[in-house]
């Protein structure tokens, strides 16, 4: 993909393009042949309008000034021939992620392209969003556009696509028509092997709370109330869900409870010890592992070694670490089992955390933090951006938690991911509990409680 | 935390700082690109000599000769070889404060911060150790060495920890306060030591020159090489190549070394693991000053044994030690042997030691700021035009990208 974005020159082989051998040097030249690329991770200018965003780079000009009615012109042009809707004149930092997502396709129309190139376009977007966007896509195809879509999401995939090709460790593994497909032949072609979507889960032996938050309020990064007066429990032995909707405060809950943020009101406990306001330091002596929402920014530190990744819980004490003084030897000694027990491929302990990949990055995380046998696991959104034999194993591992009698909130976007390892689901929404259900609720019943239409439970 | 000051400001990897670039850029380059960036930076001084009509290959000679590294070789004669342990001596004084002042840009960097504060630092540390050195008449000479330098710790350590509580708790850019605080030192220095300022010298003959009262015999450093009259070389060295090796281990090898690097690579993730970035913010500007502060107590104590208004306004130490940070890669070793470079590129272009017939050395000075200056440009300028491109990936140095699953 990097390669037909210029961004990368190929060893070999060559790039077809409308019949033609085309050499792509450089991103502009990718562009010039009309392909585009939207990034997973997005290349916008938050201080900049919409309009000035997508006609970047290639401006409509009044002398040597930006013409700003023209730009706006032509993105409302644009919005209404693709149903893309998004206001022109406001800033990019303030619009949500899925409008921005619409901002980069437009910028990408705006330059011609009639190849589409989306990178793990769904990994950020709501349900709802996803929605739009697919709708979008198919106004794009009608309109005789081309589109590549770069997925881990399997249902996503068979919805929206009508060719699929599966790769596996860079090479094609094989191209089949979307009709006719399902998600398990799907899977098999990626892993190679069959693949359970549903784990053998024995019955959960619940015995009394390790987990109890109560009356939590906290505050958001602009001191604004994101957890209103929650409650909650997780007994040894079971995984709770937390279903919502993305930002109805899951992210500053799992902040409060490890210690990350410090709670306006209420309180956190660990097998009946108040940590509240301990700080990180205090919730890792208390036993809870924490496997962060995104690795890149909590998780990992790419730039250290795997060694000193696996050490960030522990490397204050001894046996890492005597009177101040660290021993590489034993951190090194302690990796190894670590990254084998884990499965984590393609790194030894000196390797750079950053040149894994992310589901081994991910197993590094999960093995860090479960290696000590936390009291209470916290995972919030574990298995995001991982491909099915990645996810296999981390619920694999969550499940293994949950049957040692240890407990296990999981925090997810994904209601497939709650309905497989949950015992009991939590709905979330503006701060509150406002529904428990069972994972075999039906996705109506989840997705009404999601949106607010719950009742409180009792 | 919660609140955004004491998290350092809420700096995640997609917005790491210019520090913390450039610090994993040095040490993701090797040794190749150090010793280009000092050859071309040679080869562009060159230039400029030759556009004064000089010839550059006499004038560097020259300059090697005058920084006594000639010495080192068996075949000059034997009344060179005195002269060259002089310029040696020269070179190795200079050097001294050099490798301290860039361990205290270094070790900022590994932090990802950005001192700019070595000067004030120097300065203040200089101010300690010329008060304290020259108080305390009939303290037994190691005591007053080691209280001397002690202070001269204490207070650069307390001046660069301004900076690093002001950034902690506020999340005031470090650059901007360390540079301030450049002045400030500067300042208060020539207050201090100013006509009728409160350290100015007691002694009436200098009581219409701005100087501080001398050193005490006590205070000073033993000559170990050459002769004390004649400005030798004092054990000052060993103590910064003493102070290098604790560098390495603080940083490398100590609980407080991991923290410091987990802070400058992702300040979010050492927070998760339990590290205060704030607080390591603090400890680190500390740690540097105290660094800075120290070679401020060698120079006063070791050669100058006093502090004019003056030399304070000129001195440019510590603004070198960014240059040897950056050359040195922020390594220990690196920062010796960058030291080294600047020591005998300022001792061997001074006015008393190179040759006037090759190059006037009025010039020469001036070379060597050249030097610094292409060395500090060729050093930030591919971190900042890689870092547009994006070509930091495809060199193979830098974070990797978002690496997705498979």
């Amino acid at each position: 993909m990097n390669v037909l974005y210029g961004l990368h020159q190929p060893d070999e082989g060559e790039v077809l393009l409308r019949g033609e051998s085309v050499r792509i040097g450089s991103p502009r030249e990718a562009i010039g042949l009309r392909i585009g690329m939207v990034h997973q991770h997005f290349m916008l200018i938050g201080v900049m309008t919409v309009a000035e965003n997508v006609v970047l780079v290639s401006e409509p000009r009044k002398g040597a000034l930006l013409d700003r009615d023209a730009a706006e012109r032509r993105v409302r042009e644009l919005s209404e021939r693709f149903g893309l809707v998004v206001d022109p004149r406001a800033h990019v930092e303030d619009i949500g992620v899925g409008q921005q997502q619409r901002v980069e396709i437009l910028r990408v129309l705006h330059r011609g392209a009639d190849v589409l190139i989306l990178d793990e376009p769904t990994a950020v977007l709501t349900a709802q969003e996803t929605a739009e966007l697919f709708k979008v896509l198919r106004a794009l195809t009608a309109e005789g556009v081309s589109i590549v879509f770069i997925s881990h999401k399997l249902r996503e995939v068979l919805e929206i696509a009508d060719r699929v090709t599966v790769l596996r460790r860079g090479k094609k593994v094989g191209t089949v028509d979307a009709e006719g497909a399902t998600e398990a032949s799907l899977a098999k072609l990626m892993v190679g092997r069959d693949v359970l979507f549903r784990l053998e889960k024995d019955t959960s032996k619940v015995a009394g709370p390790i987990l109890e938050v109560g009356a939590l309020d906290v505050d958001d990064d602009r001191g604004l109330p994101a957890v209103r007066g929650l409650s909650l429990q997780v007994r040894a032995g079971e995984i709770v869900g937390l279903a919502g909707v993305d930002g109805n405060g899951q992210s500053e809950l799992v902040e409060a409870i490890t210690g990350l943020r410090v709670p306006r009101a209420g309180h956190v406990r660990v097998g009946g010890r108040d940590i509240t306001g301990t700080g990180v330091r205090g919730a890792l002596r208390a036993g809870v592992g924490h496997i962060a929402e995104d690795r890149h920014r909590r998780g990992l530190i790419l730039d250290f070694s795997l060694a000193e990744n696996l050490a960030l819980r522990e490397y204050r004490r001894a046996p890492l670490s005597r009177l101040g003084l660290l021993s590489p030897k034993r951190m090194t000694q302690q990796a190894h089992p670590l990254l084998e027990r884990y499965d984590v491929r393609g790194g030894r302990p000196e390797t750079p955390a950053g040149s894994l990949s992310g589901g081994n990055q991910q197993k590094c995380v999960i093995a860090r933090e479960l290696a000590e046998e936390p009291q209470v696991t916290v995972a919030a959104q574990p298995t995001r951006g991982l491909d099915v034999g990645a996810i296999e194993f981390v619920h694999r591992r969550l499940l293994e938690q949950r049957d040692a009698g240890r407990a296990v909130l999981l925090v997810s976007l994904e209601l497939e991911e709650i309905r497989a390892l949950a015992d009991r689901v939590l709905v979330i929404y503006d701060g509150r509990i406002v529904a428990e259900l069972s994972p075999a609720a039906t996705d109506e019943e989840m997705g009404v409680a999601m949106l607010g239409g719950g009742r409180a439970p009792a | 935390m919660s609140t955004p000051g004491l998290s350092g400001g809420g700096e995640g990897p997609g917005t790491l700082t210019v520090a913390s670039r450039l610090s994993g850029y040095l040490r993701g380059g090797g040794i190749l690109i150090p010793v280009l960036t000092a050859l071309i930076a040679f080869a562009v001084g060159g230039l400029v000599v030759l556009a004064t009509g000089s010839n550059p290959i006499d004038t560097y000679k020259a300059v090697f000769d005058g920084s006594g590294l000639n010495w080192f070789f068996p075949w000059i004669s034997s009344d060179d070889r005195s002269l060259a342990a002089l310029n040696l001596q020269q070179t190795l004084l200079l050097t001294t404060p050099l490798i301290l002042v860039g361990l205290a840009v270094a070790f900022a960097f590994r932090a990802g911060l950005f001192n700019i504060g070595g000067q004030g630092q120097y300065i203040v540390g200089s101010i300690g150790a010329v008060w304290i050195g020259s108080s305390f008449d009939g303290m037994p000479a190691l005591a007053h060495i080691v209280l001397a330098i002690v202070a001269a710790c204490v207070f650069g350590g307390v001046w660069a920890g301004i900076a690093g509580f002001l950034k902690a708790t506020t999340g005031a850019n470090e650059v901007i306060s360390t540079i301030m605080l450049n002045y400030t030192a500067l300042w208060a220095g020539v207050y201090l030591f100013g006509l009728g300022g409160p350290l100015q010298s007691s002694d009436p003959a200098q009581r219409s020159i701005p100087v501080s009262n001398d050193v005490l015999e006590s205070a000073r450093l033993p000559v170990f090489w050459g002769d004390p009259e004649l400005q030798g070389l004092h054990i000052g060295l060993f103590v910064a190549l003493v102070v290098t090796v604790l560098f390495w281990v603080l940083l490398n090898r100590s609980v407080t070394g991991y923290e410091v690097r987990a802070v400058g690579f992702n300040p979010d993730a050492a927070e998760y693991g339990g590290i205060h970035a704030g607080r390591s913010y603090v400890k680190v500007m500390v740690i540097c000053g105290a660094f800075a502060g120290l070679a401020g107590a060698l120079d006063v104590l070791g050669w100058q044994f006093r502090v004019a208004t003056n030399d304070i306004q000129v001195s440019q130490v510590g603004f070198f030690g960014i240059a040897v940070a950056l050359l040195g890669r922020n390594t220990a070793g690196g920062t010796v042997i960058a030291a080294l470079l600047f020591g005998a590129l300022i001792s061997g272009t001074s006015v008393r030691n190179l040759d006037p017939s090759v190059f006037e050395p009025q010039l020469a000075t001036n070379l060597t700021y050249i030097i610094q200056g292409l060395v500090v440009l060729f050093v930030s300028a591919p971190v900042l035009v890689t870092s547009v491109w994006g070509l930091r990936r495809r060199l193979g140095f830098g974070r990797a990208r978002g690496a997705q699953a498979g």
